[in-house]
């Protein structure tokens, strides 16, 4: 027998083995570290997920970035242009993350560009006025917060220590948005109406980023019992509405849901239904800015392509030349 | 010896921050550069954007070498049952002082 061929019943036996391990680490609600067997299903959902989340940081940058020039001061502009920075540097703590599981960068970004893996559906709506900078502050990345404060205590190690460093930041922006809306709430008639008018269109789309409903979720279980989900879908949107209610009304803006209401007994808000047809359709890539942001990003990766391979070249002179200084 | 086609990918780095004098550099993540030195200026702009470091490190990912961690058992194992090496192993009367 060569060492490639293993007995199969021995190898099932290691298998077992590792499996139970793992199970173990699991149920002992321990991390998960890179160089760990893990089954092969837990390695895809994590990869999906935590690929579709770099992604989301990244492609986040596009809605807000087109902003950054006709922000309406110094300090405004200052503001934007280091929350889109951030977003960069999350993608790439993720990205980071993701490639522990065995996949590429290049590999990630081909996936993205085409199409083979998603980002998050509320980056497909655009920014049609500034105060669409603060609702996104206030709304979509209040909605991000919900969302990954639990995911610190995923059962990934890589993942979790990345949403540590991203949620230390995430309260900046979320800070700056509420402040830019209130500054604006301040101001004149117009202005208000500029704001209600885009919590009008950012509303729903806000509390789709929950995902779908539990009940038509498919790997919510499953990530659940592997501790790669802390909560559900419903439980954390419903997070959402409880929290951002009364932050509506100190804002002096109206939420565009008619359902809305306190109910006692829950002790938390009744809301409506989000459209879930638009939803699909969103993630299905017919959303308002889906060929957008894709080409945006594919363009940005061709244009860049010139000054990674100019930096690989240079690295690779320069080590050539200090070998060949330390050979003579 | 004098290939100079570019790497598909940019090799991978991990970087170490010392948060303030006094104390460890402490591993943080990792990134991609084409060398050491682009990799200590991105190690600036992802990992310290916020004051989080007085200074770093970068290593290339391929050069660390590791314990095993299907080894884990037997490596640590021998400090498992050597009670004695901590203090709390030897019985001092409660009120002998500064013990």
């Amino acid at each position: 027998m060569t060492a490639s061929e293993v007995d199969p019943a021995l190898e099932a036996g290691f298998e077992a083995g590792f499996e139970a391990g793992f199970e173990a680490t699991i149920a002992r609600n321990d991390r998960i570290e890179p160089r760990d067997w893990m089954p092969e299903g837990y390695r895809r959902t994590l990869v999906r997920q935590v690929a579709q989340h770099a992604h989301s940081e990244i492609i986040g940058m596009q809605p807000e970035g087109s902003w950054i020039g006709r922000a309406p001061s110094l300090r405004r502009k200052a503001t934007l242009l280091a929350k889109v920075q951030d977003e960069a540097g999350h993608g790439l703590y993720l990205y980071s993350s993701c490639e522990t599981l065995g996949v590429s960068r290049e590999q990630l970004t081909e996936m993205l560009v085409e199409g083979r893996q998603k980002y998050s559906s509320i980056f497909n709506y655009p920014t049609l006025s500034y105060a669409d900078v603060g609702t996104i502050g206030w709304l979509v990345d209040g909605a991000a917060i919900c969302n990954q404060v639990p995911l610190c205590r995923t059962s990934y190690g890589p993942y979790g220590r990345a949403m540590i460093r991203i949620c230390k930041e995430e309260s900046f922006h979320q800070r700056q948005g509420y402040e830019l809306l209130m500054t604006m709430m301040r101001g004149t008639d117009e202005q208000r109406a500029m704001v209600q008018e885009s919590v009008d269109r950012f509303w729903w789309p806000s509390l789709m980023m929950f995902g779908p409903p539990d009940a038509e979720s498919p790997n919510t279980q499953q990530s659940m019992a592997w501790g790669i989900k802390r909560n559900t879908n419903d439980e954390l949107r419903q997070r959402f509405v409880d929290m951002t209610v009364p932050q509506a009304k100190a804002l002096g803006v109206t939420l565009p849901d008619p359902d809305l209401r306190w109910n006692e007994d829950r002790h938390a808000h009744d809301f409506g239904t989000p459209d879930w047809d638009e939803f699909m359709a969103v993630v299905k890539g017919n959303g308002p800015c889906n060929a957008q942001r894709i080409a945006h990003r594919r363009k940005a990766h061709d244009d860049g392509a010139w000054v990674r391979e100019a930096a690989t070249a240079f690295a690779a002179r320069t080590t050539q030349a200090a070998l060949e200084g330390t050979s003579r | 010896m004098t290939d100079t086609t570019p790497r598909a990918e940019w090799p991978l780095y991990e970087v170490f921050v010392r948060g303030k004098r006094g104390l460890n550099h402490v591993h943080v993540g990792s990134l991609h550069a084409p060398d050491d030195e682009m990799a200590v200026l991105h190690a600036r702009d992802v990992y310290t954007r916020r004051n989080e470091g007085v200074s770093i490190w970068v290593v290339r990912s391929d050069a660390i070498t590791a314990s095993s961690p299907d080894e884990k058992d037997p490596l640590f194992a021998p400090s498992g049952d050597k009670v004695y090496r901590h203090p709390t192993f030897y019985d001092i009367p409660a009120d002998v002082p500064h013990m």
